[in-house]
Formats: structure tokens, C-alpha cells, sequence
């Protein structure tokens, strides 16, 4: 589908890309990782043709590209960039028509578009397509960007570190979401990333690129297997160390979590829950020590103006101690009515928060087998 | 006709104006920032000022200050005012709250922290806003002939009467030197105010 | 001015109706013909001065050189070498409505956030379609901005333009000087504020109407 053959490129006398060969299979979600500066953004960038490469060809279905017009090629692949992009001065619904219409589309036809994407991200059409890209939260803002980008079935999509710039929760219903979207409409995908969780969960083939070269080309498992070079397993350390033995709840959270003092006012509360799209947030004394969660609902439901959201806090979240077993955590996670558990460090300070998919990750790690160092 | 002289008084009438406009223009500046429900009005009032034909406000003036330095001097004021009013609101507004808290939380009074804390920060951009105003006030005061006032429209006015290119340019030239060079060195100046001060701002 | 002034003016006001009619027509001719050849010539200048930033830096210089020889010279320079009239005076109004706008369109363009237009070329946007779909729209606020300001700027040398025969307000303004007749100089002077004041609320409410939603207290 996608072939490159021999492609360099050079700024001045420093080679980004050096003679750069691999092959992209229809339908395949393929994940450009690397330290930065290896040239992965560069080689998303060189497929539709806003970077030109020096030397070597690129062909999509056995086409050169450079044969073809880069406008015409552009519009038949969908482009989703970190800072999302989305026109201001546009809706919702111009933003995702936009290609549709560069394409000249009739009316009805993009309009049914725009209904379909919309709905298959659950965002009602009327309640959503007439709304400014500043009125959606951060996370909303990219599933718009992502639907763009399908608008006119391109089937090419490239992704350059799409949720980058997002919280971790929301992060994760992204990327669940533009799984099942590729799985569901059979898109080859091109994603640029720099975090291996992130690769190791979306790819079927992740391409590990340092200084211009490919260092390995594998399926995320043949890649935990056999890292073909120290950087990889350097990448991937942190994955090799939790198999070492009994996991605890340490290595199956994610460390990035949206904490807020319990001297907070419940307006900013609210206004922090909306940037960070989460609907829940860790609240922590003046001391760091964790205090308890406070949700959306709480503070709707019995917040004032003025009121500080330590009066609203409640238990309802399970915790455990990051030194724990998973196995208890993973217990905890199934009979909770919250879909997570707080992990607190000993001097009971928030660690981390373990979700249903940092566990399933860490525990798919277990599975594929015995990667010692 | 004293061409050291006339630029000599051009730049008196305009330094003068200037200094008013400052001590009037922090003055207002500060008032919009202190009293909230004063600040659209005020910057309202001096944006009205601005908008009206300088010839007419000159013309208003002259019919009540009468003619000379003291007519031009009041127009000019009146123009300077937006820029450096405006400015510093803004500038004041702009200060890091943080910075704001930390002066109310060492026991300084309103006014101790305006002088000590706001005013220095925000000093930047209300130079900028007095520069604004000097490299303008340079080209108004030119009409100054026209109500009396000395300075350099008097060889330029004279030439447009006498049809005399050399007379207007012999005006012209210095007040467009000046222009340029008061904007050029007060740039310089904005600029490394600027890099000094931008650790307290947002 | 005391209640008796007030109403002496009001008479002058009436009794020269026609007159005041006429200067207020020939004012809004020679603002609306200036400021519409200096959006005719900003505009476009200001796209390309976008495209090459190199040579937007001596053109800008050299227009804020302009904006700063002041009006009475500038005129003077028309008197000279144009002579008097209408002509003369629309060319000089014309040369100063241009800073303004090109200045406003060239920082409205290229402050326009490269993230819009990075993900405008990579969904396949002509050169041509990313600069009226995404950047002028986008820049649109910033040109109004800037029409803003060369329209109560030539409403103002509009009227010194009264000094070479353009007519307008100007006109009672020169001869009330001359003959220190104070009513001619506030038949003038006072319509012609009144008149900048308008204009400038009204680009003013333009400005908001047209800047779309989505923009509305949102830094580009």
C-alpha cells in the first residue's frame, strides 16, 4: 500500500532521513516511535507530501507521489496533528465538512457524513454540530479532529502524536475509540508517537526508528520479545522491569493524574474537570496527602458558589498502597462501583491511579511472556 | 527665520505636553485600575478624545484657550492621554497575581504596592504608550501654526503659503528626523525594559 | 460655552443647513473614496507582504516613514506639485489610509496560529483555498481593526484637506481660522467629530458582528 524505497533527507548537511526503506500493508496500523529527532514526524510528513525528500521514492498503491498533485494527494489522506487544528472561525460541522465539501460534495452527502462520524463517537449531532471548536473540551476538540480527518474515507490516515496534549484518561478513551474506529472501517493508519505504552497498545506493526534509520520493524510483541537493539529495550525498560516477579500496584498505574487542593473553589473545580475532560478529580490536603475524590455529579448536585470542594469529597474511590499486590488492586478495580483505584504511597500521598486499562496492559505484559533483563 | 531655534521651541511645546500627558495619563490610568466601574469610561472618554479631527479640536481649543503655546500644549495633552492611560491599565492588569498577593501579604497598603510593586512592573508598556505619544505629538504640534503656536509649522506653513518647496521641507525635515530618531531610541529603551521586567509579567 | 452660545450656534447651525449639508456629503466622499483605494491596495499588499516576510520589513518601514510627516506637509507637498482641489487631496488622504490597513493585515495573516495552517495544507488545501477559507477569516477582525483606524484618521485630514480647496468640513474650519468667526469654525469642527465618532462605532459594531462565534474572546 504504502512503499518507501531508499528516502533521505537533509537539512543543510544533517541527514533527518538516511536511505529510509519499509512497506506499509493495507489496513495496518502502523506506529513510528523513537527517541526525538529520529525522523518519525519527518517521514509521516514526506507521505503526504509536506516534506520533500532529497532522494529515494515513495509509492502509494504503486504510484509515485511525487508524480501525483500534492493537493489532490493530500485530500485522499486524512491528517490529524497534536494541536488538533481545528478551524476557530469554523463549527463543528464545517470543520468535519471541510474536505467533503474541497471535494465538492453535494449538500445531502456531507451532511449524512457529519450525522454518521458524529454519531459513531457519541456526540449527538444536534447537540454538537453547531458548536465552535472553543466551546468543546480538549479530548472532544481531537475526536473532531480524528472525524476530519475520516470525512471523505480517505484510506490513508496519519497521525502525528494526536493525543500528545491530552490528560491520561482521556488519552485512553481516545485511543480505544480510534482503535475500534480503524478496526471498524479497515483504514490503514500511520501514527507518530514517543510513548511506547501508547505504540505497544495501538500497533500492529511498530517501526522503531533512531537518527534516520529503522532499528526494528515488529509486531508489538515480537518487539517485547526480541528488542533488536539496547535503545529499544531502553525504551521499553520500564515494561521489562515490571516482570521481574510478583507485580504490585505500582507497576500497573499511571502516574499522571488531575489533582486539586481541597481549598479549591467549586466553579474553578468545575472549570479544571471541563479543560482536563475527566469527571472526576483526586482532591489532596495542604500536606499532599490524599483527602478523597470528588466527582461532576457532586458538584452539581450539592456545590455552591464560594463553597471549597473539601466539604464535597467523598471515599467512594478504593485505595490501596503502591507496594501492594496488583492482585488486590485488581480486585478492588473489579467490585468497585468507580471504574478505578487511587494508589497512595506511604506517607500517604497520591502515586498514581490504576484504570481498567493500565491494568490490562501491565497484565498483557505478564502474558507475552518472560522479557528478563 | 532661526531654524535652531524653531526646533528648539518645537521640541519645548512637545516635552511639555508629554510631561503633562504622563502625570495625567498614569493618574487616570491608575484610577481605571483602582475603581473598576471607572475603567470603561475613562478608557472610553480618552478613546473619544483621540477619534475627534485634530483641526477641529485645535479650532474648539483655540476658541477657548485663545491663540499661542498654551492652546497647542492642551491639544497635544489631550491626545497623549489615550496611549498612556490605556497602557497603563493594562499594564497594572497584567501583573502576575501572584506578585499582587505577595506585596498584600508582606502588610503593604494600597498605595504602597501600587508605587513599589505595580507601577515598576508594569513601567514597560506605559513607556511604550509615552513613546506612542512623543513620536505623535512631534507631527501634531506642526499644526500649532494654525492657532498661533511657534515650532516648526511656521517655516512649513509659511512655505505653503508662498508656494516654496524649500520653506516646507526646511520644517519638515527636522520634525520627521526627530519622529524617527525619538521612536528609534525609545524602542531600544521599550526593549530592554521589556527583557528586564518580563519575569514579573504574564 | 454658555446656554446663550448654545442656542446662537443652533441658529448658525439652521440658518446654514445647506451649506453644512454639502460639506457633510464632499467629508464622506473624500473618506469613502481614500479609505476604499487604501483597502483596495492594503489588502492585497498585505497577502503578499505575508508570503515574503523579507521584504514586508522594508515596506512597512518605509509606510510608517510616511505616517509620520505630518499632515500640513504632506498637503503642502500636494499643493505643490498637484495643485489644488479634489484630486490632490484624495491622493495624499489615499497614501495615509494605506499604513493602517496593510500593517493590520499583515499581522492579522501571520499571527494566525501554524497549527491551523499546517492542518489546512495537510487536508489538501490549495494555496489559494487556505487563504480565504482560513486566513483572511481569521484575520478578518485584525483588517476591520485597521480600517477602523485609517477611517478616523482620514475623517481627521479630511479636514486639514479643506486647506487646498478638497471642501468638506474643513472648508468653515480654515475660513472660521482666518476670520476668527466662531461659528464657521464649530459648524465645522463639531459635525466633523460627530462624524468621526460614528464611523468609528460603526466599523466598531462591524468588526464584532462579523467576527465569528467561535472567535469571540479567543486569542488567534
Amino acid at each position: 500500500m504504502i512503499k518507501f524505497e531508499n528516502v533521505s533527507k537533509k537539512y543543510g548537511s544533517t541527514p533527518v532521513l538516511d536511505e529510509l526503506s519499509f512497506e506499509i500493508q493495507q489496513g495496518e496500523f502502523v506506529v513510528l516511535i523513537g527517541p526525538s529527532g529520529c525522523g518519525k514526524t519527518t517521514t509521516l510528513k514526506t507521505i503526504n507530501r509536506l516534506i520533500e525528500p532529497n532522494a529515494g521514492k515513495i509509492y502509494i498503491d504503486g504510484k509515485d507521489i511525487t508524480d501525483m498533485n500534492p493537493v489532490e494527494l493530500r485530500r485522499g489522506i486524512g491528517y490529524v496533528i497534536q494541536q488538533i487544528g481545528l478551524f476557530p472561525n469554523m463549527t463543528v460541522e464545517q470543520n468535519i465538512a471541510v474536505v467533503p465539501k474541497l471535494l465538492k460534495y453535494p449538500k445531502d452527502k456531507w451532511q449524512a457524513i457529519v450525522h454518521d462520524l458524529l454519531e459513531m463517537v457519541d456526540m449527538p449531532y444536534e447537540e454538537n454540530a453547531h458548536k465552535y471548536p472553543s466551546e468543546l473540551s480538549g479530548g472532544q476538540q481531537q475526536r473532531i479532529g480524528v472525524l476530519r480527518a475520516l470525512a471523505a474515507s480517505p484510506p490513508i490516515i496519519l497521525m502525528d502524536e494526536p493525543f500528545g496534549a491530552l490528560d491520561p484518561i482521556t488519552r485512553d478513551t481516545l485511543q480505544d475509540e480510534v482503535r475500534r474506529l480503524q478496526k471498524k472501517l479497515k483504514k490503514t493508519i500511520v501514527f507518530v508517537t514517543h510513548d511506547m505504552d501508547e505504540a505497544l497498545k495501538m500497533a500492529d506493526t511498530i517501526v522503531f526508528m533512531n537518527e534516520g534509520k529503522i532499528l526494528q520493524m515488529a509486531s508489538p510483541e515480537e518487539m517485547l520479545h526480541n528488542p533488536a537493539h539496547p535503545i529499544i529495550s531502553g525504551f521499553m525498560g520500564k515494561q521489562i522491569d515490571s516482570r521481574s516477579n510478583g507485580l504490585t500496584a505500582g507497576d500497573v498505574m499511571r502516574t499522571r493524574v488531575v489533582k486539586a487542593a481541597r481549598n479549591n473553589q467549586t466553579l474553578k473545580s468545575i472549570e479544571l474537570m471541563k479543560s482536563r475532560d475527566v469527571d472526576t478529580l483526586i482532591v489532596i490536603n495542604e500536606d499532599d496527602t490524599y483527602a478523597g475524590i470528588v466527582t461532576i455529579g457532586d458538584l452539581r448536585a450539592r456545590g455552591r458558589g464560594g463553597m471549597e470542594i473539601g466539604e464535597l469529597i467523598t471515599d467512594a474511590a478504593p485505595v490501596v498502597n503502591v507496594a501492594d499486590d496488583a492482585q488486590e488492586a485488581f480486585d478492588a478495580l473489579l467490585t468497585s462501583s468507580t471504574s478505578y483505584v487511587i494508589v497512595l504511597n506511604d506517607d500517604n500521598t497520591v502515586a498514581g491511579l490504576i484504570t481498567k486499562t493500565s491494568m490490562t496492559r501491565a497484565m498483557g505484559e505478564v502474558l507475552w511472556g518472560d522479557v528478563t533483563s | 527665520m532661526n531654524m535652531f531655534s524653531l526646533t528648539l521651541e518645537h521640541m519645548y511645546i512637545v516635552f511639555i505636553a508629554v510631561a503633562i500627558a504622563v502625570v495625567l495619563g498614569v493618574f487616570l490610568g491608575v484610577i481605571a485600575y483602582w475603581i473598576r466601574y471607572l475603567d470603561s469610561i475613562i478608557l472610553w472618554i480618552t478613546e473619544i478624545i483621540q477619534t475627534i479631527p485634530s483641526l477641529a479640536l485645535l479650532a474648539l481649543l483655540m476658541i477657548v484657550f485663545g491663540l499661542g503655546n498654551t492652546t497647542i500644549i492642551v491639544g497635544l495633552v489631550l491626545y497623549a492621554l489615550m496611549p498612556i492611560a490605556r497602557n497603563t491599565y493594562i499594564g497594572l492588569q497584567d501583573v502576575e497575581p501572584h506578585l499582587k498577593d505577595a506585596a498584600r501579604g508582606m502588610g503593604m497598603t494600597k498605595l504602597q504596592r501600587l508605587v513599589k510593586v505595580e507601577l515598576p512592573l508594569s513601567f514597560p508598556l506605559i513607556f511604550s504608550g509615552i513613546k506612542i505619544a512623543t513620536v505623535n505629538s512631534l507631527s501634531v504640534a506642526v499644526m500649532g501654526v494654525l492657532i498661533g503656536a511657534g515650532g516648526l509649522g511656521f517655516p512649513v506653513y509659511r512655505g505653503i503659503q508662498t508656494n516654496s518647496l524649500t520653506l516646507i521641507l526646511s520644517g519638515a525635515i527636522p520634525v520627521v528626523l526627530m519622529a524617527l530618531i525619538f521612536d528609534y531610541i525609545m524602542s531600544r529603551i521599550e526593549r530592554r525594559l521589556t527583557l528586564r521586567a518580563s519575569d514579573g509579567r504574564k | 460655552m454658555g446656554g446663550c452660545d448654545v442656542v446662537t450656534f443652533i441658529n448658525f447651525m439652521i440658518e446654514n443647513q445647506r451649506e453644512i449639508t454639502n460639506n457633510l456629503f464632499r467629508h464622506i466622499e473624500l473618506v469613502g473614496i481614500s479609505v476604499f483605494v487604501g483597502i483596495i491596495i492594503s489588502i492585497p499588499l498585505g497577502i503578499l507582504l505575508s508570503r515574503h516576510k523579507k521584504l514586508a520589513g522594508v515596506v512597512l518601514a518605509v509606510t510608517g516613514t510616511i505616517q509620520t510627516i505630518p499632515g500640513l506637509v504632506m498637503l503642502g507637498f500636494a499643493l505643490i506639485f498637484l495643485g489644488i482641489g479634489m484630486l490632490p487631496a484624495l491622493v495624499v488622504l489615499s497614501l495615509y489610509a494605506i499604513l493602517p490597513i496593510l500593517r493590520n493585515t499583515y499581522t492579522g495573516i501571520t499571527e494566525v496560529d501554524p497549527s491551523y495552517t499546517e492542518a489546512a495544507r495537510g487536508i489538501g488545501m490549495t494555496n489559494m483555498q487556505m487563504l480565504f477559507k482560513v486566513e483572511l477569516p481569521l484575520a478578518l477582525s485584525s483588517i476591520i481593526g485597521g480600517i477602523r483606524i485609517s477611517t478616523v484618521y482620514i475623517v481627521s485630514w479630511a479636514t486639514l484637506a479643506g486647506m487646498i480647496g478638497a471642501g468638506g468640513f474643513g472648508d468653515p474650519i480654515w475660513t472660521g481660522l482666518a476670520t476668527y468667526n466662531t461659528g464657521l469654525i464649530l459648524s465645522g469642527a463639531i459635525p466633523s467629530a460627530i462624524l468621526a465618532l460614528i464611523l468609528s462605532g460603526l466599523i466598531g459594531l462591524l468588526q464584532r458582528i462579523l467576527t465569528p462565534r467561535g472567535l469571540k474572546g479567543v486569542r488567534v
